[in-house]
């Protein structure tokens, strides 16, 4: 399955938040897409973003450092980049590698975007 | 034993087919189900690094992926073209270029997702190339007559 990826704006409790709904298999094939759409938002000036990862069957390396590398471009902004993950297979390899500590990880989108810095 | 051996350009859209044949052959091997997930992980990390590794320095010939269903495990090589570290002064990680700057550490990552996954890991490099290789035990499955 190819990756999928959608944005909306979502008004929040504290302030507007781009959401990413991403869908498929994220690896060293298709990360490039999400990294290119972190970016663009980014530069079209979203600094809050919510990563929607239930819809993801697969994550690999490739995908965790695209990930960090758009929480590190929006907190260059003073932004923020929150996870939405409910699946044990996915949040296991943000345990073993560590990345749990770094990404704040939500069980809804609701909870991501009301969510406070 | 039996054997399936896979070679393949070092493009990416190749490592998903990789990912997808060794867990058939993992399933078929007797390999639990609950490890699957964690073998195609596993695979897919270590084919990623060895097309990266390519890559970057632009060798041609296919990264391979050799299956071995042994008695009590099932086993899995990949293996590179690569040189090792001091067999031409570069680190493993090869070159990068200024398009790579969020992957940093990416290979890092990988082979850290691989020994967190993989309790029996060998990762081994020769002036020739380099080999992950992974094994898992095989759960003993009834033969059919």
């Amino acid at each position: 399955m190819d990756l999928s990826l959608s944005t909306r704006n979502v008004s929040g409790p504290v302030g507007d938040r781009t959401v990413v709904e991403v869908g498929g298999e994220i690896d060293v094939y298709t990360a490039p897409k999400l990294r290119e759409q972190l970016v663009e938002l980014v530069n079209d000036g979203s600094y809050h973003l919510v990563v929607d990862m239930e819809g993801v069957d697969f994550l690999d390396s490739t995908g965790l450092g695209v990930l960090v590398g758009g929480l590190k471009r929006v907190r260059a902004h003073e932004g923020s980049l929150r996870l939405v993950c409910n699946q044990e297979r996915i949040l296991k390899i943000f345990r073993i590698t560590g990345l749990t500590k770094v990404f704040p990880i939500h069980n809804t989108v609701e909870e991501a975007v009301a969510a406070t810095d | 034993m039996a054997t399936v051996e896979l070679r393949f350009s070092a493009q990416p859209e190749h490592v998903r087919t990789a990912r997808l044949v060794a867990a058939a052959v993992a399933r078929r091997a007797g390999v639990d189900e609950a490890v699957l997930d964690e073998v195609r992980l596993a695979v897919g990390e270590a084919c990623s690094r060895a097309v990266g590794l390519h890559r970057g320095h632009g060798i041609t010939a296919p990264v391979r992926v050799v299956l071995t269903d042994e008695d009590k495990t099932f086993s899995i090589e990949v293996g590179d073209e690569v040189p090792g570290p001091g067999a031409d002064g570069r680190t493993a990680s090869g070159p990068r270029d200024a398009a790579e700057e969020d992957a940093d550490g990416e290979d890092d990552m990988g082979l850290a997702v691989i020994s967190g996954l993989v309790d029996d890991l060998e990762v081994s490099s020769t002036d020739v190339g380099g080999v992950i290789r992974m094994s898992w035990p095989v759960t003993p499955v009834s033969v059919l007559p």
